[in-house]
């Protein structure tokens, strides 16, 4: 009957890494961070960079004459959406984990 | 000489790891086995030293199973992956498969599951790396069709790349039909054989399936083989005299702009400066630059972030979306009409990619 064993979870304290936050943040057009709901255990230096990435992609569009009005970018364990705000952006972060909804096709 | 395997084993229940241990230890190549009971732990032991097995837990605290594999699968692209759960729903399966898992199991629960999982790891093991068919590592859509021919079999082969899939019937050796996205025939079945890798499976014969291809497989094969080579195009200088330089990104681009809501279609290698090809673009130089520099972008920030590789970078346009993905050195980058939303994009992007990989 060991086996039974198998589907038991104990609770586990587990080692530092980074938690991929939800939540979201705002940025004027100069990359300042106006409002974030992330939680302060995010490095802030790592949402500024992340900012700076977003407007950056949003102002290198408009160049290339590909006027944008959202990004979303897509990693298997994250989605970052970010829509455009007169020169700044909101960005919103919603981690991919095993209870996020999938879309059937 | 043969070196033992090594297999690591992540779970966060350590009496499962002992128990695990155990199980794995009947295996008869006698791999040597380590555990983890935290992603961090399990990342710095697979850092340390180069393991063949990593099986997984999917249900984690902090850094869960997909995290864990969404890294593992980029930094270790050959290190055989197995997620271990209890969790029976599709979706996991689905997800978990399309991170390029080679095998998704529910926690066994009877001696004769045992031995199934424990025979399936021996054969994940024993495989050679490479590309190829799932199934039949190593082995291309070629070689598979020809050893059904030989054989004198009769089967319905389905084949599935992605978000394609097609169909080829074999009637006692013989190739009767094809069929693939609206194509039938020798037509579908030149498509098919350009895909370089997905899933196989063998069905029952069909013998009342209406024959369309009356070619003997041999020709049909040396047909697609000669097709394939003019598809690719001419080599770039200097490759060939020391092979040294990558090949030039995937011509074919024509193909591309066929599927559904596609306005335009660019092709760039991540070089500065690196040949760009395009379909649809009257300028696509100012397009390709956006796209090497957004993909480096984000690129780097997965790292920072550590949540798997970019997938893919969507736009969203008063005008058009676009899509921008990545593959080796080569980026891509996909325009589509503003009528699609973005679950439309993501999903036709998704056939976009598959062809692009053929």
């Amino acid at each position: 009957m060991g086996f039974l064993k198998l589907f038991s979870k104990p609770a586990v304290v587990p080692r530092a890494l980074l938690r991929l936050p939800t939540g979201s943040f705002t940025l004027d057009r100069s990359g300042r961070v106006v409002v974030t709901t992330l939680p302060s255990s995010f490095p802030a230096e790592l949402v500024l960079e992340i900012g700076d990435h977003i407007l950056g992609t949003f102002r290198d569009a408009q160049t290339a004459q590909l006027p944008l009005d959202e990004l979303v970018v897509y990693y298997p364990a994250l989605k970052i959406t970010a829509r455009e705000l007169r020169g700044g952006a909101i960005v919103y972060f919603s981690p991919q984990t095993l209870t996020s909804p999938v879309k059937q096709p | 000489m043969e070196t033992r395997h090594k297999i690591l084993l992540l779970d966060d229940d350590p009496d499962l790891l002992d128990i695990y241990r155990e199980i794995l230890g009947q295996l008869p190549s006698l791999p040597d086995i380590r555990t983890a009971t935290t992603g961090g732990r399990a990342m710095a032991m697979l850092e340390a030293e180069p393991f063949t097995l990593l099986i997984c837990d999917l249900k984690m605290p902090k850094m869960d199973g997909l995290q864990v594999l969404s890294i593992v699968r980029r930094k270790y692209p050959e290190l055989r992956t197995v997620v271990l759960t209890s969790m029976a729903d599709e979706q996991f399966r689905s997800r978990v498969y399309a991170l390029g898992v080679d095998l998704y199991w529910q926690k066994p629960g009877s001696d004769s599951e045992i031995k199934m999982f424990l025979e399936c790891l021996e054969s994940l093991l024993g495989r050679e790396s490479g590309s190829g068919f799932r199934g039949v590592q190593s082995k291309s859509l070629v070689d598979i069709v020809q050893l059904e021919c030989i054989s004198q079999s009769s089967s319905v082969l389905r084949i599935t790349n992605g978000p394609l899939s097609g169909r080829i019937w074999i009637n006692s050796g013989e190739l009767i039909d094809a069929e693939t996205d609206g194509l039938r025939g020798e037509e579908a079945f030149q498509r098919i054989l350009a895909w370089k890798a997905g899933s196989f499976e063998s069905l029952p014969e069909e013998p009342s399936r209406a024959r369309t291809i009356f070619k003997s497989y041999n020709a049909l094969l040396l047909e697609s083989a000669q097709a394939l080579d003019e598809l690719r195009g001419a080599p770039t200088p200097a490759s060939d005299a020391n092979n040294q330089t990558p090949p030039a990104p995937p011509s074919g681009l024509g193909e591309l702009v066929q599927v559904e809501g596609v306005e335009f279609v660019l092709t760039a290698r991540t070089a500065p400066g690196g040949a760009v090809e395009s379909r649809g673009l009257d300028n696509p130089d100012r397009l390709a630059t956006w796209t090497r520099q957004s993909t480096e972008r984000f690129r780097t920030l997965a790292d920072r972030l550590q949540a798997g590789p970019l997938e893919q970078i969507s736009g969203l346009g008063p005008q058009r979306h676009v899509t921008v993905a990545h593959r080796h050195d080569s980026e891509i980058c996909v325009g589509w009409l503003h009528s699609l939303s973005v679950e439309e994009v993501r999903e036709q992007m998704k056939k976009v990619l598959a062809l692009w990989a053929s």
